[in-house]
Formats: C-alpha cells, structure tokens, sequence
C-alpha cells in the first residue's frame, strides 16, 4: 500500500505503483488543476510539489510518493504561492492558461528556495516548462513582481 | 462531405485582404436584420442545460450581473475579455458586473459576420466582425433599461442616467438588474445610439483579463476535465503513415490490461476504452497493429524536396503580373535570385487534441474547443444518424489552437464520435490523444517552396520581382474550397503575391503541390512563410543595390501610410542605424495581414561559435481601434514567441511517410531562456479594429534572419535554423 499526504490531507491508494502520480490525481481524486501535456516530463504542465521539489507528476511513479507530501495547485497556500498567483493576475500573464498551473508551481518552488531571483535564475527553473501561447515575457515579470512583494512584506 | 459555399465577398477565413470597405457593408448589413437578443433569467445555469434556449448576447440577472454569450472560441487570445468590453461599455455598465459563457453551435445567432452562414472564428475576425454587433446591442440593451425606468418612474428618458450599472433620475435608483424584467417588455430600438470613442471609458483602456483568476488557480476547465456521470477513457491507435488503413490487430493484451473495458476497431483506427487515462494508454501500448500503407504517402522529405522543387522549375498559376517581368529582366544592370525552404509545422498545442462525447439515444452532447462548431456538429450528424439540431457543442476553453481546431473534416472529434457510436452510446466518452498522436496526426503548416529572382536597374531600384511558391492547398477539396477564386489557392499567395512594395515589373505564380500530408491553417497561414520569404528576399535585393533596407522600405511604401506609419515607429524605437556591439545586428520585417499592419525590429547576438540570442524586439502594431490594449500588446509578444518557435527550432519531416517527431524532445518549442525582450507599440487609430491573433507572427522570422544577415552577411534562406548557423 502506498500512503502519502497530499495537501495535507492522508491518502492511500493500492493500485499500479506504476501508475503516474499525474494520473491518479485528475483521474482518482478529480483534481483537475494539473494537467496532461506530454507524458514524458518534457514540458511542465503537471508540475506539482513532492517534498517542497517541483517535479513532473506525468511521469512520476506512485511509488515515488510513499511517504512524500504532495502539494498541487489546488493545495497551494504558501506565501509565495500567493505572491505568485497575485502577480499572475496583476500582469494578465495568461493566454490560453492550460500550463499555467505547472508555470505558477514552478515559480512558487523557485521563490520558496529564492526569493530574489535574477533572470538566470529564472531561465533556469522555468525552462521546463513550455507555453505555446508564450507567455514568457510576461512570467519573467510575474516572477519578478512577487519577488518585490515578498521582499516588502519582510522589510 | 458538402455544405453551402459561403459568398465570397464577405466571408473570411484568411483572405489577405479584408479591405475597410468590405468591413462597414457587412456591419451594414447585419443592421438591418439586427435583432437586439437579449434575455432576461433569473437563472442562466438551468438555461446552459438546453442551449437552444439560451439568449442570444446578454443576459441580465436579477442580482445585477450581465453575462455576454460569446459566440467566438477562446483560445488564449482574449475573446471573452474582449467582446465583454464592447458590451460593458455600450451598457455603461460596471466591469465588476460582467460575466460571460460560450455560446452553443447556432449559426442561425452566432454566425461570423464575415463568414456568412458560418460560426467560427478564425482568421483573427473575433473583435472586428463583432464590434458593431456587440456595440448594437449593448446600446439597445442601454436604451431599453432607460426606457423601462422612465415608465416606472413616470419621467423623461433623457432625465434616465445609466451609469456603472445602475439607472438613477429624479432621486429614485435602481440597479439594472433591478430593471431587467421590465426592460423586457420594452421593444427593442431599431437604431441604438452608440457611444462617440471620447465616451469611451473601458474600450482602449486595458481593462484586466475577465480569466486571469481562474487561470492562475488550476480552477479553469478545458475539454480534459469534462467529468461526466459514468464516463470512460478513451486512446486511439492511429495508422501511422497518412492514408493506411488498418490490417489486422492483435488486441488480447490491451484487454489483459486491469481497467480496460473494451478494444473496437473503427475505420479511424483501434481503440482502447478504459476506466481511467492511464489504463487507456497502457493499453494502447499493448496492442498489435498492422497497417494496409496501398493507399498510404510512402514518400520521404527529401523526396517531397525534389518533387516541389521540380515543379518550381515549370510555370505556375499566375496570382499577380503587373508590367513586363521578363523585359525587366532582360534591362537589369543586375539580378538576384534566392530560393527558400519551410518545413511542415506542428500546432503543437499545450493540450493535445480531445473531445468528450455523450451520445444519447436522441441526442449527441459534445464537449470540445472547436473553432467551427456548426462542422462538427455536421459531422458528428452524419456518423450518429442523428438530426443536426439534435447534436449540441458545449464549448470548453481551449489549451491552445492556432488553427489546429478547425480541421474541415472534424479529425479529432469523428474520432470522439465513432468510439461512442460505436458502443452505442453506452457511456460518455473523453477521447484523449497523446502528445505522439497530435505531433504524427497531421494538419501541418504546408511545406513550402519559394523561388526569387529580381531585377536591379541601372539606378539601383527594384525594376522587377518575380516570386513562384510551391505548396499545398489548405481549402482545395475541403467545405471551403468555394472560398477560392483564383487559380490558386489564397492560402498559399496571400502575402507574397499582394507585397506592398512598389516595384514596376512584378510577377507572382505558383503551384499547389500534391502530398498525402494532411494539411491547415497555422497562426497566419500562407502568411507564416511569405511575409518570411519576401522579407528576406527584400534584404537579399537590398544589400545588392547598395541600399539600406529599412530606407528602401520607406521609399517603396510611399503609397501605403500605414505599412510605413508602423515601420517608421520600429525604426525610431530601435534607433535603428546607430552603433551596436560588435557581433551585434538589427533586422527590420513589416507585414500586412489579416488587414492589420505589423513592423517589428529584431535584434539579435551572434556569436564566435554560431550560436545566436534574440535579445530584443521591437514591434509596431496598427490594428484600427483599439478595444483591448493590452490583450493586444499579450498577442504581439505570444505571435512573435511563436513565430520565433517555428523558425528556430520546430519541423515535421517525413521518412518513408512516417512522421519522424514524437514529444517535446524532438518537436521542440520555444523555452523561457531563448524568449527576447518585447516592446508593443499600439498605433492610434479610429478605423475599425482589425485582428491581431495572427499578425504578430509573420513578421519575427524575416527580422531575426535579417538581424542575423547584417552580422554575417548571408541570408537564412532554410528553416528552422537550429542552435547554430549553418
């Protein structure tokens, strides 16, 4: 039996530890927030957090999870998390929105471990995750404008 | 597969040109038959249940909000926020008040103004066909609320102010959902008054994307979370060459699979029904397929190469022949020539292509994005025997689209809809494609082939200019066919063969190349490659005469203010001319399409090793009015990021028939690390507004390769262009 604790609630499952945590998620609990874009952890879209760490839950074993916590978009509530999905809508980042649960659990993990982040740093944890509508430009600033807000609420 | 040919005058997939004149007689003409459609409910959840009686534009609710029923698909590039505006600010009413939800298919309401009978969007038409229909009847809704209170009130209408919602005079206030009910009864004026643009308080002053929220919480729904009662999963095994039919499967493992339900074979391919996705795809994996390739494209790219670029060695349909190309020739103190090579291009959506069918025994309910709803709704008719009114489309957000919904023959939903019908509708069914199947599927960007020679005078001017393409036909032998009023496909010329410029001796002609590829429009269509093609080629003739190529543009733009107004204010944003690093260039492109005008200035870091970064850009949009600043200025940067995608990294190539690309490692899309700085610069304008999903792609390519031409002094001429220049 596999049991972990996702957004702080307990859940066990018995089944394929093969199965990706991706699938379970949207398919067995109905939390549909992360989504399916390539299966092969090429393109972030179902990011979500295991222990802190974003990771890509479409090619992320169950079995993988014993144990962890797992946090997904719908469970997000840290004070990053909030800078980040504040700023998103402060800069209107989103197009067509389908990656952009992976891209603002990208982003949160980032400032949790960084709260300044430069553009090299940005670059490089969010490389992995693609937006065809290209947002880029403006996730760069979200990222940015939450590191700002972060920053003022310490001082 | 038949339907009416839509009027050709007005009806706009992706014509190259959407004249200002065409625009004012079709908003004429939808004045005349204007039907305000207003609804008042009290409960317009109950009424999404049956969406044939759903309202027509806008609802108002007791508790005050307005829903505007959008009849576009948003993809990603604003729709809901924009035509939500327009309404709001006829109604003067309170942003805060606005709500919107997509309409069903009816084309009967909510055709595409410049599509005739069709609904649909596409060809960047969503502002500019529904600006003078949403600003009708937003201000008949106007009036008829004032109309209502001043009977109530037993006072003047002009004593009525309608402001942020709310309907005061004389002391007395109420909201305007307070008056709903009674602005009902009220008939309908036959020509609102619309607002003058000085009393304009939300049109062109960016209010915030209506989305935003939703989409930054996980909270908003796409056709993958469609959950209804008792649905299964569905994967399709597709042939994996273009026209192969299926031979024989072996289907004893997939059923061994725990949570498979059921394998059937359809004429589309074998499918795997299954509990969840996961049990879905693993049994997929463990099917055994053979193909029938008979009828099947066997051909390599190289081969394809070799076919096109013979055929560019004939003569092709001739699009445009002005003066004497030939003579011209013949005079020149020089000429120039250069050919070009495009890739088919991959859509490559965020969400691969899906739909979720409900098929009952006397309805068919599907849930999908869809561009053109009013097909498949046709096509999903014709495979469940069911009358049309009978099939209804529940549009969902779309994970991205570019074009890749609006496939003439329905792929991805007939391949829902056959999977249902085939289990007799014995529950739902959410077909899922993976990223392997929307990557070899098809409905490419055409390859293309493009040849150019050009005459240089005496006086260092362009005497003449002969352009010949060679591609697919996107409209031939599909519903829009009629579309096509030349001898070749629009789709192919629009963009090289109505160049701006002016040059004496211009010839243009191609040929519409045959492939089993299925082809279709990608974000600007033909556009994508010709504003490419002849932009660069422009820089190629430039350099040759000795002329800088934005002073070139300038003098042969004389005659077209506002391909130059954008020009010139990318030309002076960049300080274009002045010194650079070493190693460093600008590259300028200025492109007509989809009657909005788009400059952009690249500037692009090449270094020792040929590696390159797109550093900056530079981009002058003059797209009328307009209505929503800043969802323009978001679709400049995301049609340049994609145009950037494409021409550094993307391309569908072929061995023996076989697409080669399978997922994002070997399809590979533009990453955060290789996006430029943007600046948008948004003409003035009181012209009607115009598009602007797709102008914003065309004109990046040529001004990166341009960019990269001043540096090294060799034209791009073959994309994509990799990590390195060759």
């Amino acid at each position: 039996m596999i049991s972990f604790e996702l957004n702080g609630d307990k859940v066990t499952y018995e089944g394929d530890p093969n199965m990706p945590l991706l699938w379970y998620v949207r398919d067995e609990l109905n939390l549909t927030g992360s989504k399916f874009g390539c299966g092969v952890g090429m393109c972030g879209a179902c990011t979500m957090h295991l222990n802190g760490q974003p990771v890509r839950s479409c090619s992320t074993p169950m079995a993988a999870a014993n144990g962890a916590r797992v946090t997904t978009i719908e469970g997000l509530n840290s004070e990053a998390a909030v800078a980040i999905q504040q700023a998103w809508q402060k800069l209107d980042v989103v197009q067509c929105g389908y990656c952009q649960s992976g891209q603002v659990m990208s982003a949160t993990a980032l400032l949790e471990n960084n709260k300044q982040p430069n553009d090299q740093d940005i670059d490089m944890a969010m490389q992995g995750n693609i937006c065809r509508c290209a947002t880029y430009h403006r996730i760069r600033a979200a990222i940015h404008e939450a590191s700002d807000t972060l920053a003022k609420e310490v001082s | 597969m038949k339907m009416a040919q839509a009027q050709n005058d007005n009806s706009v997939v992706a014509t190259p040109e959407l004249s200002r004149r065409q625009f004012l007689k079709v908003s004429a003409i939808s004045g005349v038959g204007f039907s305000i459609g207003l609804s008042f409910s009290h409960a317009a959840s109950a009424e999404a249940q049956q969406p044939s009686a759903m309202g027509h534009f806008i609802k108002i609710a007791k508790d005050n909000s307005i829903t505007v029923v959008i009849k576009h698909l948003d993809k990603g590039q604003g729709v809901t926020t924009g035509l939500t505006a327009i309404v709001a600010e006829e109604m003067n009413a309170d942003w805060a008040q606005m709500r919107w939800e997509f309409a069903p298919a009816d084309a009967q309401r909510y055709n595409n103004l410049f599509w005739g009978p069709y609904q649909g969007t596409g060809g960047s038409t969503s502002i500019a066909n529904s600006w003078m229909q949403l600003r009708q009847a937003g201000a008949a809704a106007k009036a008829m609320l004032i109309a209502a209170a001043a009977k109530q009130w037993a006072v003047a209408e002009s004593e009525v102010v309608a402001e942020n919602g709310q309907l005061t005079a004389a002391g007395r206030k109420a909201t305007y959902g307070d008056m709903a009910e009674a602005a009902a009864l009220i008939a309908p004026p036959e020509k609102p008054t619309l607002k003058t643009p000085e009393e304009f308080t939300l049109v062109g002053k960016s209010v915030p994307r209506i989305d935003s929220k939703e989409k930054s919480t996980g909270k908003a729904n796409y056709t993958i979370d469609v959950r209804l009662p008792g649905m299964l999963v569905a994967a399709i095994a597709r042939p994996d060459k273009f026209g192969a039919t299926l031979k024989s499967v072996n289907s004893d493992k997939a059923r061994a699979v725990a949570g498979v339900e059921s394998v059937i074979t359809t004429p589309r391919g074998v499918a795997v029904i299954a509990k969840n996705h996961w049990a879905a795809r693993q049994g997929k994996q463990a099917l055994t397929i053979e193909w029938d390739d008979s009828q099947a494209e066997t051909r390599s790219s190289t081969q394809l190469w070799s076919d096109f670029k013979a055929l560019a060695e004939t003569d092709g349909a001739v699009a445009r022949n002005d003066g004497d190309f030939a003579k011209a020739i013949a005079e020149a103190a020089q000429t120039v020539e250069l050919e070009f090579e495009f890739p088919y291009l991959s859509h490559a959506t965020m969400e691969p292509m899906n739909c979720v069918v409900d098929l009952q025994k006397d309805a068919c309910h599907i849930y999908t994005g869809s561009q053109i709803p009013g097909i498949d709704q046709y096509v999903a008719s014709q495979v469940t025997g069911l009358p049309v009114e009978k099939v209804f489309v529940h549009t969902q957000f779309a994970g991205g689209s570019f074009g890749r919904r609006a496939v003439p023959d329905s792929d991805f939903v007939m391949d829902a809809v056959v999977i249902a019908k085939a289990i007799n509708g014995a529950a739902p069914i959410c077909m899922q494609w993976s990223r392997e199947d929307d990557i070899k599927a098809g409905r490419y960007r055409p390859m293309a082939f493009h040849k150019f020679r050009a005459a240089i005078d005496q006086q260092n001017g362009i005497s003449g200019w002969h352009h010949r393409i060679v591609s697919q036909s996107i409209l031939r032998g599909t519903p829009f066919e009629g579309l096509i009023t030349g001898p070749l496909d629009f789709a192919i010329a629009e963009g090289g063969a109505n160049l701006p410029y002016q040059i004496p001796n211009f010839k243009f002609d191609g040929h519409e190349a045959k492939a089993g590829v299925p082809v279709l429009w990608w974000r600007s269509v033909g556009h994508s490659h010709n504003a490419y093609a002849t932009e660069v080629f422009f820089d190629e003739v430039a350099h040759a005469a000795g002329q800088d190529p934005a002073a070139l543009r300038q003098q042969l733009l004389k005659e077209h203010p506002r391909h130059l107004a954008v020009l010139n204010k990318v030309l002076a944003e960049s300080n274009w001319g002045s010194a650079l690093p070493a190693g460093t260039g600008l590259g300028v492109a200025v492109h007509e399409s989809f009657a909005s005008f788009v400059a952009q200035v690249a500037q692009v870091k090449v270094n020792d090793d040929k590696s390159y970064q797109v550093e900056k850009v530079w981009c002058a949009v003059d797209c009328g009015v307009a209505v929503t600043p800043d969802v323009i200025v978001a679709q400049m940067e995301g049609g340049i990021g994609y145009g950037l995608s494409a021409i550094l990294g993307e391309a569908i190539t072929l061995d023996g028939g076989k697409v080669v690309q399978n997922n994002f490692y070997d399809y590979t899309p533009l990453r955060i690390n290789q996006m430029p700085d943007i600046k948008v610069f948004i003409m003035p304008s009181d012209v009607a507004p115009t598009g602007v999903g797709e102008p914003g792609t065309p004109p990046i390519g040529p001004a990166v390769a341009n960019a990269i031409r001043s540096v090294t002094g060799k034209a791009v001429t073959k994309l994509p262009i990799g990590n390195r220049l060759v």
